[in-house]
């Protein structure tokens, strides 16, 4: 994407626009009837603009996975709106929101829980194609061979079970069958933090090839500012609940302005500069 | 790799580990590992997933599945362990040689009071009064990082967050001060700050009470100004090692200089923060590490080397020692 497409594409309605977004939990305490609040989204704004890659980043327990919850309608926030394509969705019944969740697909961090192990891999693809009747008969098997071969898996594994693939295959597997029906939006929340570093970097490389052959939007949730930084064009961070700070990549990196996005950024840069130092022949 | 040291702590010599595959050949996972530690070292083992570094812990610790076949031998302070019956073993689990594991969610009993988890090690080793365990409950936590012991005692494992999870972990690896540690990952998915936390607290531990510390990891950087030695591992050999000084500084193999290359670049450089510019792809080795049970008679590296030649595909490299201190498994080392 050249400069002046993504800054065209930066002033375009967002694709996803969310406004006070607050989720509460309410626990109970164990072996007791106390029960204790957990604010995991509070007066959240934010938003996903079409054809670019979002980074949500922050701590663990930040509530980056509530909000891609919320995002994907998987959980129902108790306040605030969702606006999806022009339309508010946050309040829509089961039944009204069914044919938007297949434009928005999520891919998980844990691929082999997400991955029936009973299916092969083709038919792990096959199955939302034919759900939502989009392929049937051969073309069916031929459309799964081919969206294997766009995320870099051969055609030749479309019987194999998901256990017999490595974390990075199944991940790979698991982005096929998001993109198998053409989603406006793919949200992978903490997708590349159980795999390999030579791995991760296939998968965002093959994330980059996506979006710009089929100008895909992606939300990418990690809690890894060195990785999302190389990649995506707007960073939000995430604090206790919040959106700390939301703007493009080089913006917040270069010139971060909330306490915790100064925090996380010590935090790799710490680390980078002994790796450096060591790369440079000084003191590891 | 042998080591220069006279009486090592470890010594793994010619360590084979091999897993039954139904009515196959058996698939090896360990190929003739050599590999010395010594006291209060910290060693660092670097290598992409399936490259063995968990069969490597687990072999060192005789927690092997019964499927797998070990061949070699593993002396801890002069005690060949690859012959000790399982009752041994209880003794020396825990006491002289402990792990921390991947997840610790998954390896604390979650019915029982982190407390009463790490004093089950000391119980487990040797009598004492419930009243001075306690107090060795609270140094060992105190010294994984923990400010709030009490609170932290009392809790079972749900009650914790991942960090204090991991804490914990530490404190029952550490309480009866075993003369090695082994951590297999034990930062892989908390976020940077917990990482640093959780480095340093293992830096402070290795300081303060000279255990010496196996760090298994696949991120190079985490191995930057904390271990002493890095062995890089491949399809279950040991394809380079050496001080993380030197190997950083001039990898030898050409899937050390593929891993170093992984790391990104600093955030702060103008290049590399992505803005909207066009991205260049991000560094990678290319294909996935060979498959144990698709090993040939050539170097197990060679389908994703850029450096091979005829020769690769034909014969597997020896290990050679091009400088002291050094050893790389590879035909065209340095090139």
């Amino acid at each position: 994407m050249g400069i002046e497409t993504a800054a065209t594409r930066a002033l375009q309605p967002a694709l996803m626009r969310v406004r006070g977004l607050s989720k509460r939990y309410v626990q109970r305490t164990p072996f007791s009837r106390n029960k204790f609040a957990i604010d995991a989204l509070v007066d959240v704004n934010f938003e996903i603009t079409p054809g670019c890659l979002t980074a949500l980043v922050g701590e663990s327990g930040s509530g980056k996975s509530t909000l891609a919850s919320c995002l994907a309608m998987m959980e129902k926030p108790d306040c605030g709106e969702i606006w999806f394509e022009g339309k508010e969705i946050s309040h829509w019944s089961h039944r009204k929101l069914a044919p938007l969740r297949p434009k928005i697909q999520m891919v998980f961090q844990d691929s082999a829980g997400a991955l029936d192990p009973r299916f092969s891999a083709a038919q792990i693809i096959e199955e939302p194609l034919e759900i939502q009747h989009r392929e049937r008969g051969q073309q069916l098997r031929a459309r799964a061979c081919e969206l294997m071969v766009e995320v870099g898996l051969s055609p030749d594994w479309a019987n194999r079970s998901p256990l017999q693939l490595s974390g990075g295959q199944r991940q790979r597997l698991a982005i096929a069958r998001a993109i198998a029906l053409t989603p406006s939006l793919l949200i992978l929340d903490e997708s590349l933090s159980g795999l390999d570093l030579s791995t991760q970097a296939q998968i965002l490389n093959l994330l980059l090839d996506l979006k710009a052959t089929h100008s895909l939007t992606c939300l990418l949730i990690s809690h890894d500012l060195s990785l999302v930084g190389q990649v995506a064009d707007f960073t939000a961070v995430m604090h206790k609940g919040r959106i700390a700070e939301h703007g493009s990549t080089s913006q917040v990196l270069r010139s971060p302005q909330h306490p915790q996005t100064r925090k996380l950024l010590a935090s790799v840069h710490v680390l980078e500069s002994s790796f450096r130092t060591a790369r440079a022949g000084g003191r590891a | 790799m042998p080591s220069t040291c006279a009486s090592p702590l470890l010594r793994v010599r010619g360590l084979t580990v091999s897993y039954d595959a139904h009515s196959q050949q058996p698939v090896p996972a360990l190929r003739k590992i050599d590999l010395d530690i010594a006291p209060g070292e910290v060693v660092g083992i670097l290598g992409e997933s399936g490259s063995g570094k968990s069969t490597l812990a687990l072999s060192i610790l005789g927690l092997l599945p019964e499927s797998a076949k070990a061949e070699g031998s593993i002396f801890l302070e002069g005690e060949d362990l690859s012959r000790t019956p399982e009752s041994r073993w209880a003794e020396v689990r825990g006491a002289k040689v402990a792990m921390i594991f991947q997840e610790p969610g998954l390896s604390l009993s979650p019915v029982m009071r982190a407390g009463d988890q790490i004093s089950e090690v000391i119980r487990a080793h040797r009598s004492g009064k419930s009243k001075q365990r306690k107090k060795e409950v609270q140094s060992a936590l105190k010294d994984a990082g923990i400010t709030d012991v009490n609170r932290i005692c009392r809790a079972y494992p749900h009650q914790l967050s991942g960090g204090e999870l991991h804490r914990v972990a530490i404190a029952q690896a550490l309480v009866c001060r075993p003369a090695l540690v082994i951590a297999d990952e034990p930062t892989r998915s908390l976020d940077v700050t917990l990482q640093s936390e959780i480095q340093n607290a293992l830096r402070d531990i290795n300081r303060k009470y000279g255990s010496a510390l196996l760090f298994i990891t696949h991120n190079p950087a985490l191995l930057a100004g904390f271990a002493d030695r890095v062995l890089v591992m491949y399809a279950g050999r040991i394809v380079e090692a050496g001080p993380v000084a030197q190997v950083y500084r001039r990898p030898l193999h050409p899937y050390t200089r593929g891993l170093l290359q992984l790391v990104p670049e600093p955030l702060q450089h103008s290049d590399h923060i992505s803005g909207f510019a066009q991205r260049e792809r991000l560094p990678a080795i290319p294909g996935s590490p060979t498959r144990f049970d698709q090993l040939g008679g050539g170097c197990s590296f060679e389908p994703r080397c850029s450096a091979r030649t005829a020769d690769c595909h034909i014969e597997s490299p020896e290990e050679i020692v091009p400088e002291p201190d050094r050893r790389v498994s590879c035909f065209n080392y340095g090139n």
